[in-house]
């Protein structure tokens, strides 16, 4: 209902889920996910396998996949002008961001410290950098984006930096339409 | 510059002193030709030391001096292409020196003694460069898209020979073309053969552009399905003019509508028994591996031969063996044989192309076949051009209702702008009876100028329009660290996103045929080792691999890190060497590069690093405007120079000169050894601080280590190359699982609870089409994602222990970094 995807894609994810399941158990864990091979060579792989899963959970049910895969929904124009009293939909442009965002914050303190933008960037750059370049590049990072002078970078000024990404064709799979 | 400069000088003179008199002597001695013995008895009056036998070795000389100057083209033309800046794709520039050579035999010969026969370019240079193109061929990315290559090849070529044919013919009734003897029949004839798209050429042009996959794939598999369609097409109107108009009527029509049938589905049907054939044979050869790697040639060929004797459709047959037999013929044969078929077959391949184009441009000069109408060649032009497009977006429009993954406005354009004749179109041209098609000069004379249009001019603007396309879509402004930063990660998010959803639609066609082919057909057509081997195989000395390279790192950081700094280069951790004779095939190239080990000394990082990108890097760190700036750049290019590219970055490339891996496959191993490895971390953290979930039965692990003494498998090639995703996740189970082989490290392994997946029978996940094979996976118990804690050095990075285990587990992880090292 709020995640307003048609009923031919529901079926369709549906049976995808259900082939993920190896268990049987109406729920995905994380091996089951892990069996996907192109995951593996996804240096972000572990960490959307993760965010697939609510805080301290081990079991993802068919709801929450689709919650999470809501978000890559197309934005379509005429929500854009939907007024909010309804609540954002999942795939509005904040909440894509947002999921992007929490990729990162591991800790969940709505704040990306310099310590975790390092360890993504460890992910997702070669063995040759070395860790002082990358921390030279994380302070960097830090910089463009922090405006408040707390060395981390909260979501505001995550949104605000990316303001110019078109977020919402990066961040969108056309047919979840 | 100068070398080429003085290639072309060296040939250009061997060609005029050497090549003219050969033909002045080939024409004097046609008289003398009959009687070779005869002349020399006539002559003889004393004992000849030596004496001139031009005529005992006429032809093959020709033939071999016709492949030599070809060869010297092809030098030379790399050679040019090479200094000077690649305008002209290299095919263009064969056919340019092509008339050049063929006005140098016409300006000795007065004649073109030398043209480009129909049966010579059919039976001699075409089969080898379509069974190169089909061994080659990347299976899953073919029969995924197979349902839009089938429309656009038997759709799309009906449609561009009958609005071709159709329209020609009404400009003829308008009479904008003059008189010529011609009817409708002879036009949609000439339509048939003008409308298919070449593969020759669309290897040649494509090569040298790199678009991405699903677009090369459906431009390249159009190409060699329409043979089909051309062959019925031509054979039916060639018959069609012969009957003459009236005798056609609608049985002659439903005759040659079935006679598609037969020919493009018996063409295939017997292509695809050659295949079997050819893998039961590999199969047996186990004692005479020398002469294995024949048997693929000779058994394509004869699949191309048997089809054309059978009036089918030879290019689908030996299409249809290629590739079908490729993962059978890889996995029975010996590596080395595996090798030299490569090798050879790219030797073929590209020998016949260069032949191919180099006549097509010697056959251009004489003065017999020239026959110029303008109405008839320009029209003809504009036709083909328009309807290719036309037709294109016709049924790309239509596909895209059905297709999963559209196809782009963008593509659409490449794909009728890529739509090349060449000389296949020829071939068939020249193959017409003058007697029952008076045109036959002037069809022949358009031909040419289609595919010289095409080839050339098409080719040349090929790479400029691609690139401009893709420029008009980017908007390039100056991107912060962070935009860069994020815009890859939201394609690695959206790649991995796409994975979980399995977009492409794995669905049960795929997973039952899997499933068949796994136990009915392999059991068949592959040597029973190379089942066995592999899925093991990889992984094992993979295994070996991680951990001599493990050892290297740490072994030398011991001996102290300067030996790694002073070293320019990288210091390539070569398996080749230790495993080549072995390995040598499947060896992934791991290589560390030293140089940029963080080692304290500031300098040298940056140096090694910025090296092409900024010239003249100052060491001077004292000026603080200067650093900062210098860092920044340095920032900026060490992000763009090492950030992990994401899958959509990794393009697919068919070059007829290179076969080897994607440059992208060491960062995908890189990616992949990190994941596994701290998926592997975890796993073992599981393992010891929980009940020993896995059961890892006794035989498989006797299997294991029986293997690894033994070392020697065959026939593992197949995975190697083309396939990077299936190769590593082949890594997987083998990975983790010799991780846990240490027998220090597991105490007991008695009755667990559960097996391991990777050993029971039951198939995996459903893979998505990407990855249709047999799936790893990982092990059942693995905690929650802990963050990596990175150490200073970055070589810990893999052995470090997670900061949040407990104390038990760190012992584990101590005696772990004991045994790994």
């Amino acid at each position: 209902k709020k995640l307003n995807i048609s009923h031919s894609q529901i079926t369709r994810l549906y049976s995808r889920f259900h082939s993920l399941d190896k268990g049987e158990n109406g729920a995905l864990s994380r091996e089951d996910f892990q069996r996907i091979p192109e995951l593996a060579i996804n240096p972000l792989g572990d960490r959307i396998i993760n965010a697939f899963f609510p805080e301290g959970e081990d079991q993802v049910n068919f709801r929450g996949f689709m919650r999470t895969l809501a978000h890559f929904r197309p934005v379509e124009d005429n929500e854009k002008n939907k007024d909010l009293t309804s609540g954002e939909p999942l795939n509005s442009r904040t909440n894509k961001l947002h999921f992007a965002f929490q990729l990162y914050d591991l800790d969940r303190d709505d704040k990306i410290s310099r310590d975790e933008l390092l360890q993504v960037l460890r992910m997702m750059v070669g063995v040759n950098i070395s860790d002082e370049q990358l921390g030279s590049i994380a302070d960097r990072t830090i910089q463009e984006a922090d405006t408040n002078g707390d060395m981390c970078i909260s979501f505001s000024e995550f949104t605000k930096v990316l303001e110019k990404v078109d977020v919402e064709q990066k961040m969108s799979i056309r047919f979840l339409h | 510059m100068a070398s080429s400069v003085y290639l072309c000088l060296l040939r250009a003179v061997f060609l005029v002193c050497f090549v003219n008199p050969l033909i002045q002597g080939l024409s004097e001695d046609e008289s003398v030709f009959q009687n070779p013995h005869h002349q020399q008895e006539e002559n003889l009056t004393g004992l000849p030391i030596v004496t001139f036998k031009w005529h005992h070795v006429e032809t093959p000389y020709l033939v071999i001096i016709w492949v030599f100057v070809a060869g010297l083209a092809k030098l030379s033309v790399v050679e040019l292409n090479h200094h000077v800046i690649s305008v002209v794709p290299e095919s263009g520039l064969l056919i340019i020196l092509g008339f050049i050579l063929g006005g140098i035999v016409w300006g000795a010969d007065r004649a073109q003694t030398f043209k480009l026969l129909p049966p010579t370019f059919f039976y001699y240079l075409l089969p080898q460069i379509i069974l190169d193109a089909s061994y080659f061929m990347p299976n899953k990315l073919f029969f995924s898209n197979l349902g839009a290559i089938l429309i656009y090849a038997i759709f799309g070529t009906c449609w561009n020979a009958a609005t071709v044919g159709l329209s020609l013919w009404g400009c003829y009734e308008a009479g904008v073309m003059g008189n010529l003897d011609i009817g409708l029949l002879q036009f949609l004839l000439f339509g048939s053969l003008i409308a298919a798209v070449d593969p020759v050429a669309v290897i040649a042009v494509f090569e040298e552009v790199h678009v991405n996959e699903v677009l090369f794939i459906l431009v390249f598999g159009e190409s060699l399905l329409n043979d089909g369609v051309t062959v019925v097409l031509y054979n039916v109107f060639d018959a069609f003019v012969a009957l003459g108009g009236p005798r056609i009527d609608a049985a002659e029509i439903f005759k040659g509508i079935f006679s598609f049938v037969v020919v493009a589905f018996g063409g295939s049907f017997l292509g695809i028994g050659f295949a079997i054939l050819l893998s039961l044979l590999t199969r047996c050869t186990k004692h005479i591996q020398i002469i294995e790697a024949g048997f693929v040639f000779v058994v394509g060929y004869l699949a191309y031969l048997t089809a054309e004797m059978l009036s089918l459709s030879a290019i689908l047959s030996i299409t249809f063996c290629g590739i079908c037999c490729q993962k059978y013929v890889n996995a029975n044969m010996d590596e080395k044989s595996v090798t030299t078929v490569r090798h050879a077959m790219k030797l073929l391949a590209n020998g016949s192309e260069t032949m191919i184009f180099l006549f097509l441009g010697v056959t251009a000069i004489d003065t017999e076949i020239w026959v110029w109408n303008t109405g008839f060649i320009l029209l003809t032009l504009l036709f083909v051009f328009i309807y290719r497009i036309i037709g294109t977006f016709l049924f790309t429009w239509m596909l895209n209702k059905f297709r999963l993954v559209p196809i782009e406005v963008i593509d659409q354009v490449v794909m009728s702008y890529g739509g090349l004749r060449g000389a296949v179109a020829y071939g068939l041209a020249a193959l017409l009876d003058e007697d029952k098609i008076p045109e036959k000069n002037l069809m022949i004379s358009t031909t040419l100028i289609v595919v010289y249009f095409t080839v050339i001019l098409q080719g040349i603007t090929m790479k400029p329009l691609v690139q401009w396309l893709k420029v008009k879509r980017a908007a390039h402004s100056d991107l912060k660290l962070i935009e860069k930063l994020n815009n890859r990660a939201f394609d690695h998010i959206l790649a991995a996103v796409e994975d979980i959803c399995g977009r492409i639609g794995d669905n049960w066609w795929t997973r039952g045929w899997n499933r068949f082919e796994e136990n009915y057909i392999s059991w068949l057509l592959m040597k029973p080792k190379a089942r066995k081997n592999r899925d093991y195989l990889f992984s094992i000395f993979h295994k070996l691999n991680l951990e001599d390279a493990i050892n290297y790192v740490s072994e030398g950081e011991r001996q102290g890190s300067l030996a790694f700094s002073r070293s320019d280069e990288a210091a390539n951790v070569d398996f080749k060497k230790q495993f080549g004779s072995e390995f040598a095939d499947v060896m992934p190239n791991i290589m560390v590069d030293m140089s940029n080990y963080e080692l304290g000394i500031e300098h040298f990082s940056v140096t090694s690093i910025v090296k092409d990108t900024i010239p003249s890097v100052s060491l001077d760190i004292h000026g603080q405007d200067r650093k900062n700036a210098m860092d920044d750049i340095n920032a900026h290019h060490l992000l763009q120079q090492h950030l992990y590219r994401s899958r959509k970055h990794h393009r697919h490339k068919y070059s007829r000169s290179h076969f080897s891996i994607n440059q992208n496959e060491d960062e995908v191993q890189e990616i992949f050894q990190r994941t596994m490895r701290s998926r592997l971390e975890s796993f073992k953290s599981t393992k010891m601080g929980v009940n020993p979930a896995k059961k890892i039965t006794k035989h498989h692990k006797k299997e294991l280590t029986h293997k690894m003494p033994n070392g020697h498998p065959d026939g593992t090639g197949h995975l190697y190359g083309d396939e990077e995703v299936e190769g590593l996740c082949v890594f997987l189970p083998h990975l983790i699982e010799a991780g846990i082989e240490n027998p220090v490290f597991l105490p007991d392994m008695d009755s667990p609870t559960h097996s391991p997946p990777w050993l029971m029978e039951t198939e995996a996940v459903a893979p998505s089409q990407r990855a249709q094979r047999r799936l790893p996976w990982t092990p059942n118990r693995l905690r929650r994602l802990a963050p990596m804690r990175i150490s200073t050095c970055s070589t810990d990075s893999f052995l470090m222990a997670d900061v949040s285990l407990t104390l038990e587990e760190h012992e584990e992880h101590s005696q772990t970094d004991h045994v790994e090292m």
